[in-house]
């Protein structure tokens, strides 16, 4: 009985604990996982088919507008400042503003980028950045196979019906900037929603994504300290941008790599080197079209620092490691492929 | 080896759980018993099973050698031999092996007319394997859950089931069972540093006892929990290491598919803060 009793005082703390937990960690079995390395590595991708429904739903792809004659006059003879789509058919020109509009400013209409009585005005900055954004998505389709493949993006890869898409980064846009009380935190020890809710560094893509090189790859083979010139607070930025770039994948590390070894590409995923193209791809698009455009926002949409909105995984993937599941919306709007 | 004085009068029959008298009897040092044998059959059938694996390849490299479990594809069915079947069985066996060794030792306790402190407290390391291999497959759908058997592999599975939830340290039991590891190795210095301290001294000394003991720890700390307590104290610290341990996996994947700095969310979340609706 003595023995019955001691283990009750050993349970009964642990139960009340454990119940406590059960309350707050709201998930349940049964779950999905997929496999993605050799059996026993536990590389598998650890879903919940509860939540995976809801995410299924709000990444659906629209349906697509009529098509419209190819024959007929090119808009850009008919219409006056006519810089991108303008080898399309007046029709085709017209279908693929219609779409537009149903991507981007569902609720304000044509004339969130269109003066209603001038549609050929430059004057509102919505229309000289959506037709760069034209010329990016084009960039992207064109020049970017190894990382969106055929799949390729349109506009409402990123907008998904907003304005301004809801997955955007502005440097140094962190309550850790401003709230150290004891000094410099090199960003930290805040819940970072970049970092998916860790205490690591709260903007981990200034100097990877924007702004320079500073190297990801903080593993450096060397086998002394001395030859080793990474510092802690590189490494943990680094980890920042991979827990961005699970979180906006809806994945996790083992997607890509074999944690045995990070660096070693032989025994990471297909996966690592698409993914590697992607960083590249957001680098190159944040340097050549995005941060350019800061001249033309109202401060309104500008960051605390006053640096242009900028994209990340999370613009396109959006918590999908396939944006849309990787359905592709170019045999639809084939303009927006480029060349 | 020496049969101590009071030895001969415990070498006693009976107080076996099951079998009569069938192998109750020492061996040397050694109480045999029925579950003595179970213990030496199922330990010699999985070892035999890994060395059979090894032999199959790739690697007779000790660090290399792993009995990796089944493709999640087979889900909770048996799998072949070589893809994990081997896993299977060796499960089975070390199951076997260490519920047959702590049922020897529930024996043993019977004999000696002890409690049972000892069986359970490997109870929960037991616990903690079959919460690995057992529990957490069977509620992810999968033997393939498990963790490979082989020294380099297995810590290979610890990393990335690990980073399966994006940053291990913010699961809120493994938290738990770290800061109980760390309090048992402290309880477990400070206790053997008293005892050394006391029981052990230099020439011409006199042995100190409990009252010592007592005295150090309120002098140092106000507050002595005594003899018996820090016994208890280490009990409860050790094998709330190894339960929490058990929790802190079971949790990871049935009970969170998520990176693990987000279940803290719910902090966030309290409707509390300024702003808070």
């Amino acid at each position: 009985m003595k023995n019955k009793h001691s283990m009750h005082k050993l349970l009964l703390p642990g139960t009340a604990l454990l119940a406590l937990l059960m309350l707050t960690a709201c998930e349940r079995p049964p779950i999905d996982a997929q496999q993605t390395g050799y059996r026993g590595t536990a590389m598998a991708d650890i879903n919940n088919p509860r939540t995976e429904v809801k995410t299924a739903a709000a990444n659906q792809v629209p349906d697509p507008l009529p098509l419209a004659p190819a024959a007929g006059p090119k808009a850009r003879d008919i219409y006056q400042n006519v810089e991108v789509l303008g080898d399309l058919s007046v029709g085709q020109f017209a279908r693929v503003m219609a779409a537009m509009t149903a991507w981007v400013s569902p609720e304000q209409g044509c004339n969130y980028c269109h003066l209603g009585e001038n549609l050929a005005s430059d004057d509102l900055y919505t229309k000289r950045v959506s037709r760069r954004m034209l010329q990016m998505t084009q960039d992207i389709n064109s020049n970017w196979d190894q990382h969106v493949a055929n799949t390729g993006v349109t506009c409402y890869t990123c907008h998904r019906g907003n304005n301004v898409p809801s997955e955007i980064w502005f440097t140094g846009d962190s309550p850790a900037a401003s709230a150290s009380m004891a000094g410099y935190t090199a960003g930290q020890n805040v819940p970072a929603p970049a970092a998916a809710y860790a205490s690591l560094p709260a903007d981990p893509f200034t100097g990877y994504l924007t702004q320079g090189d500073e190297p990801i790859r903080v593993q450096t083979g060397a086998l002394s300290d001395q030859d080793n010139y990474i510092t802690i607070q590189q490494t943990e930025k680094t980890y920042g941008l991979m827990m961005h770039m699970s979180d906006s994948l809806g994945a996790n590390c083992t997607l890509c790599h074999n944690s045995a070894s990070w660096g070693n590409w032989s025994t990471s995923n297909p996966q690592r080197v698409t993914a590697w193209h992607g960083i590249q791809m957001v680098k190159a698009l944040n340097e050549n079209y995005l941060s350019p455009l800061q001249p033309e926002y109202p401060d309104y949409r500008l960051g605390s620092l006053g640096d242009a909105p900028k994209a990340n995984c999370a613009t396109c993937h959006q918590g999908v490691q396939k944006p849309l599941y990787g359905v592709s919306m170019l045999p639809d709007y084939p303009s927006l492929a480029g060349d | 080896m020496s049969m101590l004085s009071f030895e001969r009068k415990y070498r006693v029959r009976g107080g076996t759980l099951i079998g009569g008298d069938l192998f109750d009897f020492w061996v040397g040092p050694f109480y045999v018993g029925f579950f003595g044998v179970t213990t030496a059959f199922f330990s010699l059938l999985g070892i035999g099973m890994i060395l059979w694996g090894a032999s199959q390849g790739p690697t007779w490299n000790i660090w290399q050698i792993s009995i990796a479990p089944p493709d999640l594809s087979y889900g909770l069915a048996f799998a072949p031999l070589l893809e994990g079947g081997l896993w299977q069985v060796i499960t089975v066996c070390a199951i076997g092996a260490f519920v047959s060794w702590a049922l020897r030792e529930v024996e043993i306790c019977r004999k000696l007319g002890m409690k049972l402190h000892v069986p359970i407290a490997f109870g929960v390391a037991i616990f903690a394997y079959v919460s690995l291999v057992v529990i957490r497959p069977l509620l992810m759908g999968a033997w393939g859950h498990g963790f490979p058997y082989g020294i380099m592999s297995h810590l290979d599975w610890v990393s990335n089931t690990g980073y399966q939830y994006l940053h291990f340290h913010y699961n809120p039991a493994h938290m738990l069972a770290v800061t109980f590891f760390f309090t048992t190795t402290l309880a477990l210095s400070l206790h053997g540093a008293v005892i050394l301290s006391v029981a052990n001294p230099g020439k011409g000394e006199v042995v100190k006892g409990g009252e010592h003991e007592n005295s150090f720890f309120r002098d140092s700390i106000g507050y002595s929990i005594g003899s018996l307590g820090i016994h208890r104290l280490g009990l409860f610290l050790a094998l709330s290491a190894g339960f929490w341990s058990a929790v802190c996996i079971i949790i990871s994947g049935p009970f969170w598919t998520r990176g693990w700095p987000e279940w803290w969310n719910w902090w966030l979340n309290l409707p509390v803060w300024p702003g808070a609706n």
